[in-house]
């Protein structure tokens, strides 16, 4: 496995090309860079995979961990070090495939959708970086070589959502989401820290002994980790960042902020999964809880949505809450009894990068067509779009649980380790399945079906009404509807792919079978929450839509307005650190220390103007003060001699 | 002769050769010639000390030499470098040499302004080679001296002010270093100055090390921004010209952490060991009011001077706690530091002589109207953050993991505020970035700027080659201090 290694060299050096000398190459030599050395990593990954499940089981039963590359990168003293490396796993493959899957369909499907941007050259450099360290990060030998490719995302994701520099929103929104993953990166870090004091190594597989003698810091570690994973993955409260982000450009949000970077955080604990469930099961069930939480929180806040980009933001930030519940759910390590939530995670993140990836790919080439985020805007795009409509109702089908398509295997096999866990918990997590249906359908209603607002503004213009002509909507060119199709179908045949026998909680293969009762539930409840959003959305705002909307004006106001979380986060960062912290420090150093050390100074030469007089060059007076020291010495003498 | 002489030797010939050139082109061509010299010769002395050192050579001073100067007090010129030495002599040395070319066109007087800058630079290297706590001395003294002259002949703003803090506040310090210099001597025995001899015998008694550690740390310290005594670097740094800025931040302030670090810990291990704490607390201030004073300030020497105070407390953190992880990473820290900082002032300098406002809310847009010096500025940023791939994070992690290995409540409380300052250095970095380089250009004078010159982008794309290749490639300069770091270590933690 050893060319594995060109699966990291390869996006870096395009990037390092483009990035060093784009600005010399056309839009297309420096599209074609990308894109060719982005195809070459997407086949060395599937021939990776292909050898590594291949290659067939060890003894145990389980894959073999292979580990091709691990170098020294920086001794920290002990037996402490930053070690460089690649291992491959089972999940790590599938992540090596999901990334360079998704990430060769933005790549492709950027040369159409970026065509003739400024900075185009800039925006494949950063695609590339993007790349190079997500990849960096899933094969990472040790949890230090993975937090630094965690921050070398995160400066990706950065510089991409700040791709369009001169808008103010862009420039936000990528300082938040910079900031808020850092901060939570801050406890990422001490996480690390503390778990490498305790066990010696940063390795994923410490030493059992010192493990036990640790004791209660294990669960303490790998809780702060979690909190790291929870920015990037943005659960609730940190998800404020996510729905911004979304003023990067539309494949950027596809591949960073719905397939592959978000769902780092949902890696990170699958990764430990191992340490969570021997040693900090309670952990996991916070993980549970707060997933949960943000799954409701999210799909709630999705229904009421206008921006598109924003109802598919949130239902990202949900779905990922999905894949979180999935892994806190997991009572024990063994598949067959309490560790279903594992594979089931896995698999949802597999087969939710393809449709969510579609989701926003298809959201995109719509945004190129009518120039708008507004759903306003669009309405009855059906017939413009044909391709888009197709394989966008296909995304939504899955997303929405509906069989044969992908989503409702892995989604049926989160909602049968929930309902194992706790029929409570079950019960919550298929609401929030129903939600989800009804706000994707309610999305894909007013995008595609109503009232087609280029017809509207057409029939103004002929009427007389408006002076300029409406701009017709088109369906997008090739190189963005064959991503969409090749997505599209990958979304449908993915559920059948034998998922538990490749990935699964210990290793072991675990063939996955249909739980009936949940199925139908899950069935009977999307089905009717379609049914729902066809009578409430499919011909504009019905009737239905205007009495609920009356009823629960207060609550939707509040939902659409993300329950006033970004409010709130503002008035800390703003108002507290800023104002309240950070001025009046300012304001300390130059008003009472610096103050102090001026005041030292004026004191010495107040002192030296108050002895200045004594050396006045005037004879007399010198005369004076001489014959009056001498006269206090003689004095001195006389009496105490 | 001993290759370690060349470093006081080049910078002399230097000012000789200053002092009869005439014209800016024979100005010029002493300056470029001499400080290529010292750069080569600096990378030559670390590679053959690697040599060395892989040989199997295991003195802890190598290039060893001594004259006697003056027997009465047991003064003498010795040298002698070991892995700490020589990572600050190559850090001298490269912003010594980009130093040149970031003060390419200062004028006036330029000949006078150049023999004060080699002036200084011959302080710096006479410091780190010297084994000779009174030559220490004098070489320190040699380096503060210029610093006068140069901000406040050619500095900017308030600089007749910001030069005479800068001077006295650093001379205040000094008075109280040869207080502790002159302690040490007398309390090990007055028989050597040499700081080798002196830690070999470890004699200085406690109660002395007691009086005289405080004195000596705090004398190093104004010059290591220690909080309280930081307050000279705002001031100093936004009046001083670009490459003054930039030797200062970036080598100058380093002799204060070097300098607490071989003399006042080393040769007092008991008083370090007792009294870190009162100075863990004052760092730990300094790296996080530095870092949150950043945040609100508008100008951007300050914004930087701040970070600076934030980040050189960071070293003093690191070596208080007296780990030898902790410790390579105040070194390597200071290596970073001292090259971001550098890179940092250049653009500063390089932005502040086109658009002749250094306020954050003047100026928008710079992307656009000059994208090397943004992109440039970026990368500083983003180094400067601690992002993976620069110096910064390196030095960082090490100093967070080898802080964390002491293990009671106190430090790693302590370790854990310190920490906030990554979070804390996103905020003001980002922030500056965004309202000065992102954004549509306003104001319409900024729009004909022109975008950097030859010897601006020379300077940038080499100290950015300098702070990535630390960042990328750590493990050898790790080792070479390490090395160093082991034996202070060991006497400090017997």
């Amino acid at each position: 496995m050893d060319f594995t290694i060109l699966i990291l060299i390869l996006p870096l050096a395009s990037f390092l090309i483009l990035g060093l000398c784009g600005m010399k190459m056309s839009h297309k030599a420096a599209g074609i860079t990308g894109t060719l050395s982005l195809a070459t990593v997407a086949t060395l990954s599937y021939v990776t995979a292909a050898l590594y499940f291949g290659a067939g089981r060890t003894a145990e039963g389980t894959f073999e961990t292979i580990t091709p590359y691990n170098i020294c990168w920086l001794p920290l003293g002990g037996t402490l070090s930053i070690d460089m490396g690649i291992m491959l796993d089972p999940i790590s493959v599938m992540m090596l495939i999901v990334i360079s899957t998704v990430s060769l369909m933005v790549h492709i499907y950027s040369m159409g959708y970026m065509k003739g941007e400024r900075g185009f050259q800039r925006y494949y450099a950063f695609l590339s970086l993007f790349t190079f360290s997500m990849l960096g990060l899933v094969v990472a030998t040790n949890i230090f070589q993975m937090y630094v490719f965690w921050e070398l995302v995160g400066v990706s994701s950065y510089l991409l959502i700040g791709f369009y520099y001169t808008k103010p929103e862009a420039i936000a929104a990528s300082k938040k989401a910079f900031i808020v993953t850092r901060f939570a990166d801050l406890f990422f870090l001490i996480g690390i820290l503390l778990y490498g004091y305790y066990t010696e190594t940063f390795s994923f597989t410490p030493s059992e002994t010192l493990l036990v003698a640790a004791g209660g810091v294990i669960p303490v570690a790998l809780g702060l980790m979690f909190v790291g994973g929870a920015g990037k993955s943005a659960m609730f409260p940190l998800h404020i960042w996510l729905p911004d982000a979304m003023e990067g450009p539309t494949p950027v949000s596809a591949l960073i902020h719905a397939a592959t970077m978000v769902v780092a955080g949902v890696y990170l604990v699958a990764r430990m999964f191992g340490l969570f469930i021997d040693y900090a099961p309670e952990v996991l069930h916070i993980i549970a809880y707060v997933g949960l939480f943000t799954a409701l929180y999210a799909a709630v806040v999705a229904c009421v949505q206008t921006d598109i980009k924003r109802v598919l933001a949130f239902s990202t930030i949900s779905q990922i809450a999905f894949m979180m519940v999935a892994l806190g759910v997991c009572t024990s390590s063994d598949p067959h009894s309490g560790g279903l939530g594992y594979m089931a995670s896995m698999f949802h993140l597999f087969t939710h990068a393809m449709f969510k990836g579609l989701l926003f790919l298809g959201a995109g080439a719509i945004i190129h067509a009518v120039h708008s985020n507004e759903k306003s805007r669009m309405g009855g795009l059906r017939k413009y779009m044909p391709v888009t409509h197709i394989t966008f109702l296909i995304a939504c089908l899955a997303i929405a649980g509906i069989p044969p398509f992908s989503g409702f295997f892995s989604k049926d096999e989160i909602l049968a380790a929930c309902y194992s866990f706790s029929p409570m918990m079950g019960a919550f997590m298929s609401f929030i399945a129903a939600l989800t249906a009804f706000y994707m359908f309610r999305l894909y209603y007013l995008i595609f079906w109503g009232k087609n607002h280029y017809e509207e503004q057409l029939a103004l213009y002929k009427a007389g009404a408006t002076d300029h002509e409406p701009h017709k909507p088109h369906e997008a060119p090739l190189t963005m509807t064959l991503p969409l199709v090749i997505l599209a179908a990958i979304s449908v045949v993915a559920g059948f792919i034998p998922f538990g026998h490749f990935v699964s909680s210990n290793g072991e293969a675990y063939t996955i079978h249909l739980d009936y009762t949940v199925a139908t539930i899950s069935i009977v409840l999307s089905v009717g929450s379609i049914l729902l959003a066809t009578i409430m959305y499919k011909s504009g705002e019905s009737r239905l839509t205007t009495a609920i909307n009356s009823r629960m004006g207060a609550f939707i106001q509040a939902a659409y307005h993300r329950f006033y979380m970004d409010e709130i986060w503002l008035f800390v960062t703003k108002k507290i650190i800023f104002n309240c912290i950070s001025r009046p420090i300012a304001w300390f150093d130059r008003n009472v220390i610096d103050a102090t050390m001026d005041l030292l100074a004026t004191a010495t030469q107040k002192l030296g103007n108050f002895v200045r007089p004594m050396q006045s060059g005037n004879i007399q007076s010198y005369c004076v003060w001489f014959l009056g020291g001498a006269l206090i010495i003689i004095l001195t003498l006389i009496f105490f001699a | 002769m001993n290759i370690l002489n060349l470093f006081v030797v080049i910078p002399l010939a230097m000012l000789a050769a200053l002092w009869l050139s005439r014209g800016i082109k024979q100005i010029r061509t002493v300056m470029v010639t001499g400080s290529t010299l010292l750069l080569a010769l600096s990378v030559y002395l670390a590679a053959d000390f690697i040599a060395q050192r892989n040989a199997g050579v295991t003195a802890a001073q190598l290039y060893t030499d001594s004259w006697c100067w003056y027997p009465q007090l047991n003064i003498s010129y010795s040298i002698g470098v070991d892995g700490i030495s020589v990572a600050m002599i190559l850090l001298s040395s490269i912003i010594v040499f980009t130093g040149t070319f970031a003060s390419w066109n200062v004028r006036p007087h330029t000949k006078d302004f150049f023999l004060w800058y080699v002036l200084l630079s011959l302080g710096v290297y006479g410091f780190f080679i010297s084994t000779d706590m009174f030559a220490m001395f004098m070489f320190y003294e040699t380096a503060l001296i210029p610093m006068y002259l140069l901000i406040g002949v050619w500095g900017s703003g308030n600089k007749e002010y910001s030069a005479m803090k800068l001077t006295l506040m650093l001379m205040g310090g000094s008075a109280f270093l040869l207080m502790g210099i002159l302690g040490i001597y007398y309390g090990s025995g007055a028989t050597t100055m040499n700081i080798h001899e002196i830690a070999a015998k470890g004699n200085i008694p406690v109660e002395l090390q007691y009086i005289f550690f405080p004195m000596t740390f705090v004398g190093f310290g104004v010059l290591g921004a220690l909080f309280p005594f930081h307050t000279w670097s705002p001031d100093g740094h936004a009046s001083a010209p670009t490459s003054v800025s930039m030797l200062h931040a970036g080598v100058l302030m380093k002799l204060g952490g070097y300098g607490c670090f071989r003399i006042a810990m080393y040769l007092m291990p008991q008083a370090a060991n007792d009294l870190a704490w009162i100075f863990i607390i004052l760092t730990t201030i300094s790296v996080v009011y530095g870092a949150l004073s950043a945040i609100s300030q508008t100008d951007l020497k300050y914004i930087n001077a701040y970070s600076s105070v934030s980040h050189c407390g960071l070293v003093l953190f690191a070596l208080l706690m007296m780990t030898r992880t902790s410790c390579t990473g105040a070194i390597l820290q200071m290596l970073s530091h001292g090259l971001m900082t550098a890179l940092f002032f250049a653009l500063i300098g390089m932005i502040y002589g086109r658009t002749h406002t250094r306020d954050i809310r003047q100026m928008q847009g710079l992307m656009k109207i000059m994208p090397f010096l943004a992109v440039g500025y970026v990368i500083a940023g983003l180094a400067n953050l601690g992002l993976p791939g620069f110096s910064g994070f390196v030095a960082e992690m090490t100093i967070f993991v080898g802080s964390f290995m002491v293990d009671d409540t106190f430090h790693r409380t302590v370790t854990i505020i310190a920490c906030t300052s990554i979070v804390i250095t996103a905020v003001y970095i980002l922030r500056v970035v965004g309202k000065i380089l992102y954004g549509e250009p306003v104001n319409e004078e900024h729009k004909r700027l022109t975008d950097a010159t030859w010897d601006e982008r020379f300077t940038v794309i080499c100290l950015i080659i300098c702070v990535a290749g630390l960042g990328i490639a750590p493990l050898w300069v790790s080792d070479l201090i390490n090395n160093g770091v082991s034996d202070i270590i060991a006497t400090l933690k017997p």
